[in-house]
């Protein structure tokens, strides 16, 4: 799911478990990550804030 | 089996213990067999320092005092971090709330019995130490956590603490001791896991933070400390910091316990100077009894050091750190000529597969993939890429769990692949060797990850 939200950044191995790109996350980007991260079903995606800017890991 | 100890440990004159810059330290007079009585410790080390002797006031001072010698002594954490243990004990005693302390007698380590061998033969070293980390970090209650497959270490520690209970004196404003006995799987004494066993839950690492130091057991502040760092404790306690470096290297100063096993005369727990080379640690251990393939340092989250390279080997971080190695909770494991290191090391990957608590998917899934790619590789099967395969797999698997263990034991099957190369490549070329059959020399224990040890188990107070 969190893959299909945000494929720029999130790609998944090969038992199906994200594999994410950490760098800071441009402007729209930001919405589709936090859409990711709210449909990870065991919140394991963290949304960062990095100097006003918001970054996924 | 129970180590055999360092050869120089006939039981020394206290006086000799007392200004000694050699060894042995912790093993001074380290009885036959059985425990060390509390009436025989204090012949050999003397009382440990009372900080409460002065009053409250001066007590908390000289406790502080004693933090602060641990810094100046350079005391690492001996459980395999080596993380400074003054830093950790000043986080628990800042931290807000009553502390408390954990001596960590886990050891899920197979090639591991130094920490196994201190409860047995030497708690009340243990216990000083761990009274005296109290008091310094101000906990009234000291858990002292042995390992459910190591019975001797467990009685050893539970008749201890009957003695000081019975010595008139010695608990007097002592904190609180009890034993806890933890299950035996390989990241049992993981500080999270062991933490989160003692508050109630499974054996099982947790995501951190909080890190223990802030909210561990009940949520307290928690000083969770490896058995021989606690050891340590009661020494410097007793001849300060400037005695501790007498021995080792500056960045590594005193003594440690080493684990050595594999092909020689006496295999067991040997006390060496930090930095001490290999071959005086195998010349203590009586020799060699086989022409050596090479040896493993660090246990299996450890690396492996090829024959060729073994001469002139030191046992300190500098030395060891350019063949990428450390000596982790002090384990040596040689490997004999005779054995196969790529069946050896596909037992071994099974097995760390299955110590995986099966939280994180890449753990799960990466290690149990690696084990059968180089099972796959030792039976001639793994194919030209099973090389490339192994090392794709190590990627997925590494730095993705909530503990370090798919990292070590990534870390020890990339070494193995890269140190036996050569024999990798004849494997997956040719199939089985003559050596694949023979009995396999890696110590592997039977110790399943069943829900039964991981479930939390009544505690022996």
């Amino acid at each position: 799911m969190c893959a299909e939200l945000l494929p720029e950044r999130i790609t998944l191995d090969e038992w199906g478990y994200p594999l994410i790109d950490g760098s800071p996350l441009e402007g729209e980007q930001v919405e589709h990550a936090v859409r990711a991260a709210q449909a990870c079903p065991t919140f394991a995606l963290l949304i960062e804030r990095d100097r006003g800017r918001a970054r996924s890991r | 089996m129970s180590g055999s100890l360092s050869p120089t440990a006939e039981a020394p004159a206290p006086e000799a213990t007392r200004q000694a810059s050699t060894l042995p330290r912790l093993l001074s007079g380290v009885p036959e067999h059985g425990a060390m009585t509390l009436r025989e410790h204090l012949a050999v080390h003397g009382p440990a320092p009372a900080p409460r002797a002065g009053g409250r006031r001066r007590g908390r001072d000289q406790a502080e005092d004693l933090i602060e010698e641990i810094a100046r002594a350079g005391l690492l954490g001996r459980g395999g971090a080596g993380f400074p243990t003054a830093t950790k004990m000043r986080a628990v005693a800042s931290a807000r709330g009553r502390a408390i302390v954990v001596a960590n007698g886990a050891e899920g380590e197979p090639a591991s019995l130094k920490d196994h061998t201190l409860l047995e033969m030497l708690p009340h070293l243990v216990l000083d130490g761990a009274a005296l980390a109290a008091e310094a970090v101000g906990a009234d209650e000291v858990i002292i956590g042995a390992c459910e497959f190591a019975g001797a270490s467990v009685d050893g520690v539970q008749i201890a603490i009957e003695e000081r209970e019975a010595h008139a004196g010695s608990s007097r404003g002592a904190p609180r001791m009890r034993l806890v006995i933890v299950p035996g799987h390989y990241v049992a004494g993981q500080e999270s896991a062991l933490v989160n066993y003692l508050g109630g839950g499974p054996a099982k690492p947790t995501f951190t933070p909080p890190l223990p130091f802030e909210a561990g057991v009940k949520r307290r502040p928690t000083l969770v400390n490896n058995i021989e760092t606690l050891a340590h404790i009661a020494l410097i306690a007793r001849h300060g910091a400037s005695w501790f470096r007498q021995l080792g290297t500056p960045s590594q100063p005193g003594s440690a316990l080493v684990t050595l096993s594999g092909p020689v005369v006496h295999p067991g727990v040997y006390e060496i100077e930090q930095g001490a080379s290999l071959a005086s640690l195998i010349e203590a251990g009586g020799g060699a009894t086989a022409r050596l393939r090479g040896a493993l340092l660090g246990g299996y989250a450890g690396t492996w050091i090829g024959a060729e390279h073994l001469r002139g080997v030191a046992l300190s971080n500098e030395h060891l750190a350019p063949h990428g190695a450390t000596l982790g909770a002090g384990v040596v494991l040689l490997l004999s000529e005779h054995a196969c290191p790529v069946a050896e090391t596909a037992r071994v990957a099974r097995w760390l597969a299955n110590q995986s608590t099966r939280q994180c998917g890449p753990c799960v899934h990466g290690l149990d993939a690696l084990a059968d790619t180089i099972a796959a590789v030792a039976a001639g099967a793994g194919g030209a890429k099973a090389a490339q395969r192994i090392e794709r797999l190590a990627s997925l698997t590494a730095r993705r769990g909530a503990c370090g263990h798919p990292d070590g034991a990534v870390n020890l099957l990339l070494s193995a692949q890269e140190t036996f190369n050569a024999e990798f490549a004849d494997h997956a070329r040719h199939g089985a060797c003559e050596a694949c059959a023979r009995e396999p020399e890696l110590p592997l224990p039977h110790r399943p990850v069943s829900e039964d040890t991981l479930r939390r188990r009544g505690s022996r107070s």
